[in-house]
């Protein structure tokens, strides 16, 4: 199923910054930020959604809670929620996240620690087994229909 | 986009297409998808389906599925487009080019510069092939010194040795045991190898196992 294309929306308080444009240096949002221009420096969004649009450029660390990435980054990614990676994207560095998507067509070089967000709080001492670090998110795998093949095995 | 040479194959929903294949396939967005069993797959996650937290290189590029496999089990994968970096770098024409030792290098820089990592598997998929000998060399060479000691490579050749082009496939790993082929069109082999050749291939390994299968498809895997 295509995904919609994220689009800049100012009247749902998501900032914008214009093809046109170009930053050097640190940004701190406290809105969802579409970035189509080009930016180095650092991103950092904390609870919120960054997209880089199709003709964004990027070069440098990237911080959010849900980063989309329809144009160019190059740098590493920390999207605690959900990073997407969408056809003809080009994303170069590693990347930290909880969930990621990728589309077919989209180009990525770096590598991938999936990292399952911290469990709320609770009053109960149900918690007592320590968990590891970094654990894997359940993802739905294929579904395309296997089907057997005959191999023959020969040892060295 | 793909730079990749290969045929266009009409758009469309998913058709099954008869012929030879001994398994399912399926004509699906543009791509001739076969799904298999792959014993090379089953003995390459024997080795890391009891530990958590080992690092897998991936050298087809990302894709879901694979993606999806692998962090599940609980491992960091790292993604190379290798063939996509090999045409950046060298062309798609002319394979001759791969017995420059710049690009070589350039090459090796681009693709398996990790000064500070070493892996515990490698899925290196179909991508030798299309490598002359001196280029194939020195990516051995440079495998040999990014892996862990014991840990395995799985690696595919076509064993068609009169073949011209071959079919140019995406490698979807679908669970531990099966494979999904996503056939992205067809490319020109730099070399066709056989058993002995392989044998002498991966001669400073420790071992190379090797599983024959019905779709002219060799699938090796190595152990460091």
């Amino acid at each position: 199923m295509p995904f919609k294309t994220p689009e800049p929306d100012s009247s749902r308080g998501q900032a914008s910054i214009g093809k046109a444009v170009k930053i050097n240096g640190q940004i701190y949002s406290k809105e969802d930020l579409y970035v189509d221009g080009d930016v180095e420096g650092t991103i950092e969004l904390q609870e919120h959604r960054l997209t880089i649009g199709p003709n964004g450029k990027v070069h440098s660390s990237v911080k959010a809670r849900e980063v989309v990435v329809l144009g160019n980054i190059q740098g590493n990614v920390d999207a605690s929620d959900k990073l997407e990676i969408r056809k003809d994207a080009r994303l170069v560095g590693d990347i930290k996240t909880a969930r990621i998507i990728i589309e077919d067509g989209a180009y990525f070089k770096g590598s991938i620690d999936i990292v399952k967000p911290e469990p709320a709080k609770s009053g109960g001492s149900a918690s007592s087994q320590p968990r590891p670090p970094q654990q894997a998110t359940p993802v739905a795998a294929s579904n395309t229909q296997g089907a057997a093949a005959v191999a023959a095995e020969m040892k060295r | 986009m793909l730079r990749r040479p290969g045929a266009t194959l009409p758009p469309g929903p998913a058709i099954i297409v008869p012929g030879n294949h001994s398994s399912a396939t399926t004509l699906f967005n543009k791509e001739l998808v076969t799904s298999r069993a792959s014993r090379g797959l089953e003995q390459f996650f024997a080795f890391l389906r009891d530990q958590v937290g080992l690092s897998v290189l991936d050298l087809a590029g990302a894709s879901q599925q694979n993606i999806n496999f692998i962090t599940n089990l609980g491992h960091r994968l790292y993604s190379e487009d290798f063939v996509r970096t090999l045409d950046d770098v060298f062309g798609e024409a002319d394979p001759g080019d791969q017995a420059n030792q710049g690009r070589i290098d350039q090459f090796l820089r681009q693709t398996l510069n990790f000064e500070n990592e070493q892996f515990d598997g490698v899925l290196v998929w179909d991508v030798l092939q299309y490598m002359t000998p001196a280029l194939l060399a020195a990516t051995l060479d440079r495998l040999r010194t990014i892996v862990r000691p014991h840990a395995y490579l799985l690696a595919y050749f076509h064993a068609d040795e009169k073949a011209q082009q071959v079919p140019f496939y995406s490698f979807r790993i679908k669970d531990s045991q099966n494979l999904i082929l996503a056939q992205r069109g067809t490319r020109k082999p730099a070399q066709i190898f056989n058993n002995r050749s392989l044998e002498k291939l991966f001669q400073k390994f420790e071992s190379v196992k090797f599983f024959l299968t019905k779709e002219q498809l060799r699938e090796v895997i190595v152990r460091r």
